[in-house]
């Protein structure tokens, strides 16, 4: 399966009578998001603003983060929930406003959104204060269910993405990526002297509010599947999750999976990427048995050599994790393992909820108990009301001018366990 | 005059008072530099100054744990210094556990830097490293030479408040603390090269070395459950409305005891969850899901036990760390000990 997928770099984000692309310049038609997130009758408000990096801007709480992408070819976008299901997803042509964001916003709906800083000491930690963000708040109509807010304020980020995208579908992009992952078996020829490497894809799945979904199906009713890594790139993968901020693999993550853009990067000079391998983080242990066994079965029915292993999220999630490296590594096929770490604000404790032997190799992406400073902004997009009970405040760490104390787990996507950011953790 | 002062801890056979035989000798405190201290003072040169020696004996340190650390803090309070220093013991074990006591109560009751030096193998080593800065050194004073440098560059840190690189960089053993920095690479990237490197069998260094866990043996099953006293304790984060402990929704610090004297149920007008880690929805509408009184006392009633205790206690379990965990355990352990009671029921969410 091949993908070219054409970056148009976004450079900046205004309003105007018509959304467009022009010069590196996305305009938003705002009437247009507006009524298009409140065709659904499950939202009753919707406030549009832009947020740009520099600014004293703070976003919060932050549901999600997705790039805006459109299909000129070869299917629909975010397929099995905006666009159709088909097979030609993840080939073709697809387009990307590369360096602008829809966020989504708004009242919480757990206690697990985050803070996106535009700028101070928080920008550091957060990908999403580099990029120029549309943000769309949003706000319940009364009475709403939590479930039922949860998947409004979902699908209202997608459709908006999905709308800016299309102002992209027509526009020449300023660089175009190739990627190609062929059949098993051709794969496996084309390169026979590199080592033949695949990637675990640790779903976020354990319900309640902790969701994702795969071409549309929660990813708790799958089994471990095989799937081409360009397919995510079309959106074959969306977040519907609230799992602690700093660790949240928002939309965005998946669309722009960093082990997959690694490995390609890798692809054919000391790795063969063979594909992803897609498994989930179901809170059963049965589950947990049966799809590490999965997990590992398919590791050596595709003659893989080495696999990297991601998850989302921590604590249980862990124990998938360590499940997968111990069974695959012991079918033989060796691991590195990415994820962050929770060791107690002052590093002390055990990073870990579990452990296995075979954990020998670990790329560190951070760990989300250290503490920061966030200082008060000159505007907020969303409500700061929920700061002291996001994950990572505590009673009391939030000051009368709107600066407040907090872990880096506040921080939207601050030590994603993908490795998408520099932030590492060693032993002092 | 020096401008950084210093006292110095060492024991009763580096002050050249005398080996085994004269291991019960008191502490003692004299001005200025004394055996290792002299040469650790040239080093560090005229700013600083070893202003006094404490000495005391290896065994009647460790027979007198409580009285030689109360007399050697007030000791050392007198002199007001920058930095303290003990050892460095090398691989004498008695000497590095109180070098270890001894630096761990100066920083905590007077608040000022402390350092010293042993062997890896040093049992102080295990007992203290998550505390203390404690410099690698070889197994025997006749690898003094190699530490001062080591040692010297770290007091001058100390003193000057400059910031304390990782234990590679400065020379001393990692304490185990998990400190956060920005990589030249990002995470994926530098996973992958590891599994290059791995696949060709060539060395490579993992970020995290894996921990090895407490395992608590599970106790002996209740000899008469219909005589058994009861009680619940969760990490389902149950709090009476209000949560008038201030407990965490996420990484918490402390614990709750919560009365259910009288009540069947837990009502959900004066109970809620504020766990951080799951949807709330259903624990709020009835904490029941969490906590099962209702449940309990209709088992109690039954009689197919004894007695539910008076009391549940509550935490949040998610993203809390695990020294936070293990400290709630010991204490509520402790009052349930205390109190007599024959079985606890966890609920975990």
């Amino acid at each position: 399966m091949k993908l070219e997928l054409g970056k148009i770099f976004i450079r900046d984000i205004r309003f105007d009578d018509k959304t467009h692309v022009k010069d590196g310049v996305l305009y938003v038609n705002r009437e247009e998001v507006e009524k298009l997130v409140l065709a659904d009758d499950k939202l009753a408000g919707c406030q549009v603003d832009i947020a740009r990096p520099g600014e004293s801007v703070r976003i919060t709480p932050v549901k999600d983060v997705i790039e805006p992408r459109v299909k000129v070819s070869g299917g629909e976008i975010f397929p099995g929930v905006i666009g159709k299901v088909s097979p030609s997803v993840g080939g073709g042509v697809t387009h990307a406003l590369e360096g602008c964001c829809v966020v989504t916003a708004g009242k919480i709906v757990a206690f697990q959104e985050g803070v996106i800083d535009m700028s101070g000491p928080a920008a550091d930690y957060c990908p999403f204060s580099k990029t120029y963000n549309l943000c769309v708040v949003v706000e319940p109509a009364d009475g709403l269910e939590t479930h039922v807010y949860e998947k409004a304020a979902r699908l209202a980020g997608l459709k908006v993405a999905a709308y800016l995208g299309e102002a992209g579908r027509d526009v020449e992009p300023d660089e175009i990526q190739i990627f190609e992952t062929k059949p098993i078996f051709e794969q496996a020829a084309m390169y026979p002297d590199l080592p033949k490497v695949g990637y675990v894809h640790m779903l976020q799945s354990q319900g309640l509010l902790h969701d994702t979904y795969y071409y549309g199906v929660d990813a708790k009713q799958f089994i471990p599947t095989y799937m081409y890594p360009t397919e995510i790139m079309d959106g074959a993968i969306v977040s519907g999750n609230c799992v602690a901020p700093c660790d949240k693999v928002t939309t965005y993550h998946h669309l722009h999976n960093p082990v997959i853009e690694d490995c390609y990067k890798h692809h054919g000079k000391d790795i063969n990427f063979m594909g992803v391998i897609l498994t989930n983080e179901n809170v059963f242990l049965a589950d947990k048995e049966r799809h590490s066994d999965m997990v590992a079965k398919l590791c050596s029915f595709m003659g893989l050599d080495g696999v990297l292993i991601t998850e989302e999220g921590y604590g249980n999630p862990d124990t998938d994790l360590m499940m997968n490296c111990r069974k695959v590594e012991n079918a033989g096929t060796k691991v590195v393992l990415i994820t962050d770490e929770f060791p107690g604000k002052d590093g002390k404790s055990q990073s870990l909820a579990d452990t296995c032997k075979e954990a020998d190799a670990l790329a560190s992406c951070g760990q989300g108990n250290a503490t920061l400073k966030f200082p008060a902004m000159d505007k907020v997009i969303g409500t700061q009301e929920f700061i002291e009970m996001q994950i990572g405040g505590w009673d009391g760490c939030k000051n009368e001018d709107g600066s407040f104390e907090a872990e880096l787990q506040i921080i939207i996507a601050s030590t994603i366990a993908n490795g998408f950011n520099k932030l590492a953790a060693r032993g002092y | 005059m020096a401008q950084y002062k210093i006292v110095h801890y060492i024991n009763q056979f580096f002050a050249g008072i005398g080996g085994e035989e004269k291991a019960d000798h008191m502490p003692e405190v004299r001005e200025g530099a004394i055996g290792p201290g002299v040469g650790i003072v040239a080093a560090l040169g005229s700013e600083f100054e070893i202003a006094a020696t404490v000495i005391c004996g290896d065994n009647y340190f460790g027979e007198n744990l409580e009285t030689a650390t109360n007399t050697i803090i007030d000791m050392v309070k007198e002199y007001a210094p920058d930095v303290f220093i003990a050892g460095p013991a090398f691989n004498a074990g008695r000497y590095g556990v109180a070098c270890g006591t001894i630096c761990k109560a100066v920083e905590e009751r007077l608040q000022i830097p402390v350092i010293t030096g042993m062997y890896e193998e040093n049992p102080g080593v295990d007992m203290f490293r998550k505390d203390l800065i404690i410099v690698n050194t070889p197994n025997s004073a006749a690898g003094m030479r190699k530490v001062i440098p080591v040692m010297t560059g770290l007091i001058k840190k100390m003193a000057l408040g400059e910031e304390i690189m990782g234990p590679s960089e400065e020379g001393y053993i990692e304490r185990g603390i998990r400190v956060n920095y920005f990589a030249e690479k990002r995470g994926s990237e530098r996973a992958l090269e590891m599994l290059v490197k791995k696949l060709k069998g060539e060395s490579f260094e993992t970020d995290l070395p894996m921990p090895t866990f407490d395992r608590v043996e599970p106790a002996a099953p209740i000899q008469d459950i219909k005589k058994a006293k009861i009680a619940v304790v969760t990490s389902g984060g149950i709090v009476p409305t209000g949560n008038p402990d201030h407990i965490e929704s996420s990484n918490a610090t402390k614990w709750g005891k919560y009365d259910i004297t009288g009540m069947d149920r837990l009502s959900p007008d004066d109970f809620t969850s504020i766990h951080g880690g799951y949807d709330r929805q259903f624990a709020i509408a009835n904490p029941n899901n969490v906590v099962p009184l209702d449940a309990l006392r209709e088992l109690e009633k039954a009689g197919e036990f004894g007695e539910l205790v008076n009391y549940f206690c509550s935490t949040t379990g998610t993203g809390t760390a695990t020294a936070s965990a293990a400290k709630f355990g010991s204490e509520i352990g402790q009052m349930f000990i205390d109190e007599h009671v024959d079985g606890v029921i966890l609920v975990s969410t």
